[in-house]
């Protein structure tokens, strides 16, 4: 960032490093079940605490950079905690936490089988996570981009069912073709370029490009993270990968690994095109196409799907463009709106898939038509679902008003009309597909529910507590983190580099 | 003696390895375990003297070694520069690792031939040695030779079919020898001298003459031929697949690099960048061959069961790499090339040898009939193996990644953005063949019957440590030439980069 001074400081390294340092624990102790996941808590712990040290320095406009060492020639491995950066870091260890407690009660509950290389692969999914929110350059970036796929393949086919294997197929593919598209568009922007380094407001400078090659550079860019943050056409390896234990899905898909294809949207949009050069040769155009297609075309699809995971899933991908649509503004409400919902959406939609996860523990059911009456027997669970589907739908006083709100913003300070529309479509469409749920609920009888009680413990407290986030953070956006003033920063300084 | 030594170090190499060549049917007549020790210590030397080399052309720059101290271009001459240090201690340090490797596999697969078969290996390596650092284009003619003439040894020395292919190979290793001979011919003709850097000077004068052009085709299809650059590969795939494992693991990381360090030489550093590549297309059409086999080397490595086969097209298509950085005759794309001969000398070797301890183990290496029991009862190996998969699809930080990365710059800097595209259908086709075999041997297919559980039957049985230490360390070098690559590529690559370019 232009105007962000940046200090010499080790922990953007040591926060990556944390759960890196833990696999090799939980491996070596995975006879001892107890053991083994207070790593994961430990990890999970010592990781939050590192990404909140470097709060008050993004707070300042100030970014820590630790360089390793020089992975390509001239180009270092380089980890630097902008604001930006710490705001991703700060939800995807946050929510770790939670996650690792509601992990362990569910997969003890299930009782999933090899549980030693599901906590190991999940560590290493949050390393990458983290490196993808420090990386200061695009080789950086990759390179955590990439571990994060892999890594997140075992998690994906976790079950071993054939549906697994093949979800897990389809996910190497789409992503390991996501990955090539990145690594083009990345050689080719340092072949025009000499740079690689994410710049607020654009790292090309006073490059000159072909408008034709723009658009090639662009969508390249996008094949390279637009299969991540699920825009369509590239969304449908995440509906599949719901074969995964009911955690993955609500970290990884709905917060780690999806946010990550976000982010870097907004990393493409905001420090390697720039505002400028995105409206210069009409990118936000294409970029606004898709995203409002994707919003309205994955909520009817969601709208359609009985099991339970795959409406949440189809409705991660309508919300995740809302993020790429407030980028796709290129105005100040617009990137504090798509940043906000990468926080607020995380809240909300980890605690649907928590939801998902306690009612297929507990009740062994996944499909929406099952429902019925199952508010009565676990009213904390259905009451926490209830928070989340009216935030997502965008009702306050949840937080999801508030990201949509800022979104809303965007749209009528860009002058155009077209998104605002999509939005409040969008919000319909959500309240159609989430309310009958709490519906049937809380007031239909229900059949064969006697006897059956609340989930597990270490599965409900999670729930309750991002239920609560999304609720507090509704009413007021700067709680604890700061999240809204981070977001306020970050886009002026987008705005203002270029 | 020290000093006599250093000075003497760039001829040590093949002199070690013809010493020991002799040497060991002589000491090991009587006793038959004495060859592998001999032949495993002499490496050692070997690598040490490399690392010195390397050390030595860092520091103090090209050596230009004169054998019996005759003046060239009268007098052999070897040249010890950047280029030719890196490929020895590549080849070298390889073939160590497989020399630890083979103590085991080649008592088991060939009890009585010990002796013959480790005087092969070592004579190979030194003709491999020699081809690399000689300054003399017919001096180079006969360490091929000496080269390819063990090389038919150890291949023929495999299963049943592999006489067959060590014969194919024969006729074709013969046939680049007589066009690579044919063409040094010509050159010596029109230039009346052998010596690379004396050919050089002369070949400006004399460059309109046509006899220069058909020795540059000549020697770059002898070359094409023995680095199995698509369409002259078809000996590989059965000499790789029948020879013994021992043979393939070390045939497969140093010959074809053997092959494509001739071709890059006289064709960079003889006849000139320039002339390769504007006075003739030639390079272009090494790197559409070259694209060619990256395709259709893995297609094929799909379409194989037995692991090395698989492997052996798959090599098809790591060449095609190799050749498609040369002939983009550029900066990046030479870079690629050079850091791929490293890369893929160690990611094959590794895989090579992993199919190495599964034929021990299993007593297979069939990739259809992989189970999850193979994870069990060899974590280790697997471990190995997946490092290795994964540096082959790309994936950063391991060093495949990298040499593509190099590569996909390169092809931008000549805007051949469909070579980009080559790449990219190669890596998922990479990924194809084997996550195929991770997801066999990492995942249990079967339907898990509820409340039996898991057999545990299959117990822990990972190949010894001889052969476990090698592959490891193969495996490990692709993460750290992946971390490490810059200080490589700045270190030694860059200096590779031929005048002109």
């Amino acid at each position: 960032m232009n105007s962000a001074e940046t200090y010499t400081s080790i922990i953007p390294l040591l926060a990556v490093l944390v759960s890196l340092i833990a696999v090799p624990l939980i491996l070596l102790s995975s006879k001892f079940k107890n053991l083994r996941e207070s790593w994961t808590i430990l990890a999970a712990l010592i990781k939050f605490g590192l990404v909140l040290s470097l709060l008050p320095g993004a707070l300042a406009g100030k970014a820590a950079q630790c360089s390793v060492l020089e992975i390509f020639p001239g180009i270092d491995l380089s980890l630097r905690a902008d604001p930006f950066g710490v705001f991703f870091a700060l939800i995807a260890s946050g929510l770790w936490i939670f996650t690792s407690f509601y992990s362990i009660g569910y997969v003890r509950g299930a009782p999933e089988k090899k549980q030693t290389r599901y906590f190991a692969s999940f560590a290493v999914c949050l390393s990458a996570t983290i490196g993808i929110a420090f990386s200061a350059n695009l080789i950086s970036f990759i390179i955590f981009y990439e571990i994060l796929t892999i890594a997140t393949y075992p998690l994906v086919i976790h079950k071993e069912t054939k549906k697994a294997i093949d979800a897990g197929r389809k996910y190497l593919i789409y992503t390991l073709t996501a990955g090539l598209f990145l690594i083009a568009a990345a050689a080719w922007t340092y072949q025009i370029t000499g740079t690689l380094d994410f710049k607020a407001g654009g790292l090309f400078g006073s490059a000159v490009l072909d408008p034709r090659d723009a658009v090639m550079l662009f969508l390249l860019f996008l094949g390279g993270v637009g299969v991540k943050a699920g825009i369509m056409p590239l969304h449908s390896w995440l509906p599949s990968a719901m074969a995964a234990p009911t955690p993955v899905s609500a970290l990884l898909h709905a917060v780690a690994v999806v946010k990550s294809g976000v982010f870097a949207v907004i990393r493409v949009v905001g420090f390697v095109f720039g505002p400028t050069m995105m409206a210069k040769f009409g990118l936000d155009t294409i970029l606004m196409t898709l995203a409002g297609i994707t919003i309205i075309v994955a909520s009817l699809i969601a709208l359609r799907q009985d099991n339970l995971k795959k409406r949440l899933a189809y409705s991660t991908v309508g919300h995740l463009s809302y993020i790429v649509l407030g980028a796709a503004l290129l105005t100040a409400e617009g990137f504090t709106g798509g940043m906000l919902h990468i926080a607020f959406h995380a809240t909300m939609k980890i605690t649907l898939f928590f939801v998902a996860g306690a009612i297929y523990i507990n009740l062994h059911r996944e499909n929406i038509s099952q429902l019925n009456g199952i508010g009565r027997v676990m009213p904390w669970t259905m009451g926490a679902f209830t928070i989340g589907a009216i935030g997502l739908a965008g009702i306050p006083p949840i937080n999801g008003f508030v990201s949509k709100w800022y979104l809303g913003l965007g749209a009528v300070q860009a002058d155009n009309l077209i998104p605002l529309g999509i939005l409040v479509l969008s919000g319909l469409l959500n309240a159609a597909y989430f309310f009958p749920i709490v519906y049937i609920a809380f007031f239909k009888k229900g059949e064969g529910l006697e006897g059956k009680g609340e989930a597990p413990l270490l599965m409900v407290v999670p729930i309750v507590i991002t239920a609560t986030l999304s609720l507090l953070f509704g009413i007021y956006p700067d709680l604890f983190f700061k999240f809204y003033q981070l977001a306020v920063n970050i886009s002026a300084a987008i705005l203002g580099g270029g | 003696m020290m000093t006599l030594l250093i000075d003497n170090s760039p001829v040590l190499i093949p002199l070690i390895f013809l010493a020991t060549a002799l040497l060991i049917p002589v000491v090991a007549a009587k006793r038959k375990t004495l060859a592998w020790p001999l032949a495993f210590w002499a490496t050692i030397a070997v690598v040490a003297v490399s690392i010195f080399n390397v050390r030595r052309v860092i520091c103090d720059g090209p050596v230009h070694y004169r054998l019996g101290n005759w003046a060239p271009p009268i007098g052999i001459e070897y040249v010890l520069d950047h280029l030719s240090a890196f490929v020895i201690l590549v080849i070298n340090s390889v073939a160590l690792l497989v020399l630890l490797h083979a103590k085991k596999v080649v008592a088991r697969e060939l009890p009585h031939k010990r002796v013959p078969y480790y005087a092969a290996v070592i004579l190979m390596l030194c003709g491999f040695n020699g081809i690399v650092i000689t300054g003399d284009l017919f001096n180079l003619y006969v360490f091929l030779e000496i080269s390819a003439l063990s090389l038919y040894g150890l291949i023929a020395a495999g299963e049943k079919q592999s006489p067959v292919a060590a014969f194919r190979y024969l006729i074709m290793g013969t046939i680049a020898a007589s066009f690579y001979l044919l063409g040094v011919g010509f050159l010596y003709m029109e230039t009346g001298s052998l010596n690379m850097a004396d050919v050089k000077a002369i070949l400006p004068t004399v460059i309109d003459q046509p006899a220069i052009l058909v020795a540059l085709v000549l020697m770059v299809l002898g070359m094409g031929i023995k680095m199995a650059l698509f369409p002259m590969h078809g000996w590989l795939p059965d000499a790789y697949t029948y020879a013994p494992t021992t043979s393939s693991a070390i045939i497969a990381p140093t010959g074809t690099k053997v092959g494509a360090y001739v071709m890059l030489r006289v064709m960079f550093f003889v006849f000139g960048v320039n002339f390769v590549s504007k006075t003739l297309p030639l390079t272009q059409i090494i790197s559409w061959l070259s694209a060619i086999a990256i395709i259709y080397g893995s297609v094929l490595a799909i379409a194989q069961k037995e692991m090395k086969r698989m492997l052996a097209y798959s090599s098809v298509a790591q060449i095609g790499y190799i050749g498609l950085g040369i002939g983009l005759a550029n900066p990046m794309a030479l870079i690629g090339a050079l850091f791929h001969v490293l890369n893929h000398a160690f990611m094959k070797a590794c895989l090579f040898l992993v199919a190495g301890n599964f034929r021990y183990k299993l007593g297979h290496s069939n990739v259809s009939r992989l189970t999850d029991a193979v994870r069990k009862k060899m974590p280790w190996t697997m471990a190995a193996f997946t490092v290795a998969a994964l540096s082959m699809v790309g994936l950063p930080p391991l060093s495949g990644f990298f040499s593509k990365l190099f590569l996909i710059l390169g092809a931008y800097e000549n805007s051949a953005w469909y070579f980009i595209v080559i790449i990219f259908i190669s890596s998922l086709l990479n990924a194809v063949y084997f996550f195929r075999i991770l997801e066999k041997v990492y995942m249990r297919p079967r339907i898990p019957v509820p409340g039996q559980e898991e057999e545990t039957d299959v117990k822990r049985d990972e190949v010894s440590a001889s052969m476990l230490l090698p592959t490891l360390i193969l495996a490990a070098g692709l993460i750290i030439f992946g971390i490490l690559n810059a200080f490589i590529v700045k270190g030694i690559i860059n200096f590779m980069i031929p005048a002109g370019m």
